[in-house]
């Protein structure tokens, strides 16, 4: 049902995770799942509350360490021990939270932690705030992203502006593989579908982008695959061509006669 | 048309807003100066510098600590305990022989470096151990001015070279009557004449710092960060800052600039004291808060932190000047503080 081998079966994934398994105590909140994502491709990671999406998502992002599984990423095994590791393979997530300081503005939150500095009398270093401001309007502008003013703080703009300072903060640190976990909850319909263009541009700018999301709109709109978690298990995976929001439901809350299929 | 004037209006109430304080002190001056006319003078000013050295300095202080979302309670009984252990040093320096000016020297720098020690346990409370910065910081409070009352047994520290007080209560420069102007002495001047002096030492003194440190903070990398993890602690953690030794530091400066009160304290008036700063903690809080911090972190420049101080010693030292009592002060400041605070709850974008 799904193609494999569509990359012409000699190049890897981007990133594969295999037999992930993590528990808390008793539970265990992802059992034995593996998943892909290629170049410019949209993963949707749907289930119901506590259908272990989060952790999985966790694991990859370097803030759970998983109980077995591996995780490939061009086709080599790599060790994911903390949210750093994950960033330095160019594997970003964007928190429902967003994870920006309100306090500071656009180009502060783009560079935080990697300010750019120059030397001031040649000795001592500085914070370089022009081209960061330069930079930032740049990677902006590639998204189509506009925002009035870029000295503003992140407190001052909306919903959807400080997605789009979240997305390309990741962007702009050359992601390969971008999480986004509940992109557009909390957003108003039209900055919702924004966000959703935005994601289809990082597609076609050949990120792999992988997505949390309740909304079966959103799912049906920007993915390209959807991957159905329930318990703990991989309930199910739908290329999103061949499925019905229907199916993916059924699969979500574990209808009898999908689940034999 | 009718929108250009509101947005007029609006834009003019916020720059109301913003600079309130720069407008509270100008009326302070103004009723300072109408009740005594005198008051509005270049000495007057240097006066009130002078006075207010330590909550200049505290203010600092305190004000790297506001900016990553804590608080500092330690630094008044920090600074007592600088004034104590300073003083003790510069007279064993001088027991052993050393020049004045040597011992006044070697003593001040062991003591800078002695003073990191509160800060580094502060920080280390506060950012390893996850101790509330309010307890671990209140209880340095007690610690400091445990061991200061140890050290002194309830004397005052005493015998210190005639030369720190001649360092403190001078002036970086000197005009006499024939228009020479003369570096850190004192023209000797016929009776009658008078010598114009500019800019106390220790309020140079303590402005070399606040400008490095103030640089520090809006130029740097770690200044950034500081003000980051005022903002959002967890958003700072996760871009990879190293949130735990940056609040470390921040508590390392706070008491470092704790520490030059304490020194400033003993230049100017020769003696050293547990309790020589106990009435600064609310002053350099307020410095801070009036300056347009938000104590909930993430905003205050040093800029705004010196303004702030700049009122409180209008205050103390006009109070004096009208000739109220200093209790009068410790009401005023601690008024204006809470209306500073209340500004920020009204208004919060009014600093930002």
């Amino acid at each position: 049902m799904i193609d494999h081998k569509k990359q012409g079966g000699a190049m890897p994934h981007i990133l594969e995770v295999k037999n992930i398994t993590k528990r808390f105590g008793g539970l265990t909140a992802v059992d034995d799942v593996g998943f892909y994502v290629d170049h410019g491709e949209v993963v949707a990671l749907v289930g119901d509350n506590g259908a272990g999406k989060s952790t999985l998502i966790k694991v990859i992002s370097g803030v759970y360490k998983p109980d077995a599984g591996e995780i490939f990423l061009n086709g080599s095994k790599i060790h994911i021990e903390s949210p750093i590791d994950a960033i330095n393979y160019g594997i970003e997530t964007i928190y429902q939270d967003l994870a920006l300081a309100e306090n500071l503005d656009v180009p502060s939150n783009i560079f935080l932690g990697r300010e750019i500095t120059k030397k001031k009398a040649g000795l001592i270093p500085v914070i370089h705030q022009e081209y960061m401001l330069e930079e930032s309007r740049k990677v902006l502008d590639r998204l189509d992203i506009e925002i009035p003013s870029l000295k503003s703080n992140i407190r001052n703009l909306s919903g959807g502006q400080r997605q789009a300072v979240a997305i390309s903060r990741s962007i702009y640190w050359n992601a390969q593989v971008l999480i986004m976990d509940e992109p557009t909850a909390a957003l108003g319909i039209s900055e919702q579908k924004k966000v959703l263009e935005l994601v289809s541009s990082l597609r076609k700018q050949g990120i792999a982008i992988i997505i949390i999301s309740h909304q079966m709109y959103d799912v049906f709109s920007v993915a390209d695959r959807i991957i159905v978690m329930r318990r703990g298990i991989k309930a199910g995976e739908r290329l999103v061509k061949e499925t019905t929001s229907e199916e993916i439901v059924s699969l979500i809350v574990g209808a009898e006669t999908v689940e034999k299929k | 048309m009718t929108q250009i004037a509101v947005n007029h209006k609006n834009l003019t109430a916020e720059t109301i807003g913003k600079n309130w304080i720069t407008l509270f002190l100008v009326i302070l001056v103004i009723v300072f100066s109408l009740i005594t006319p005198a008051f509005f003078s270049i000495d007057t000013l240097q006066l009130i510098l002078f006075n207010g050295t330590e909550v200049f300095l505290l203010g600092a202080a305190e004000l790297f600590v506001i900016i990553t979302g804590g608080i500092d309670l330690s630094v008044g009984f920090v600074m007592g305990f600088s004034t104590i252990m300073s003083s003790k040093l510069i007279v064993i320096f001088q027991g052993f022989g050393l020049p004045p000016f040597m011992s006044i020297l070697s003593g001040s720098l062991i003591m800078l470096v002695i003073g990191l020690l509160p800060g580094l346990v502060n920080g280390w409370l506060v950012a390893y151990l996850r101790v509330p910065a309010f307890i671990a910081t209140f209880s340095m409070l007690g610690i400091t001015h445990g061991i200061s009352e140890l050290m002194t047994q309830g004397v005052p520290t005493k015998n210190l070279p005639s030369l720190a007080g001649i360092i403190g209560n001078g002036s970086f420069l000197y005009i006499s009557p024939d228009r020479k102007i003369h570096f850190f002495t004192r023209p000797q001047v016929a009776r009658g004449q008078i010598v114009v002096s500019i800019l106390p030492n220790m309020v140079v003194f303590a402005f070399i710092f606040i400008l490095i440190f103030s640089f520090l903070l809006s130029k740097t990398k770690f200044g950034r960060h500081l003000y980051a993890i005022g903002g959002n602690i967890d958003a700072a953690i996760r871009s990879g800052i190293n949130v735990k030794k940056d609040l470390l530091k921040a508590y390392m400066i706070s008491s470092f600039f704790a520490s030059l009160a304490g020194i400033s304290y003993v230049m100017k008036y020769i003696t050293g004291k547990p309790d020589a700063g106990a009435d600064l903690l609310l002053d350099s809080i307020a410095a801070v808060v009036i300056g347009g911090a938000s104590m909930a972190g993430g905003s205050g420049t040093m800029g705004r932190t010196i303004l702030g101080a700049l009122v409180i010693a209008v205050v103390q030292t006009g109070l004096r000047i009208i000739g109220m009592q200093t209790f009068m002060t410790y009401i005023l400041v601690g008024s204006i503080l809470i209306i500073a605070v209340i500004l920020d709850q009204v208004f919060p974008n009014l600093n930002r």
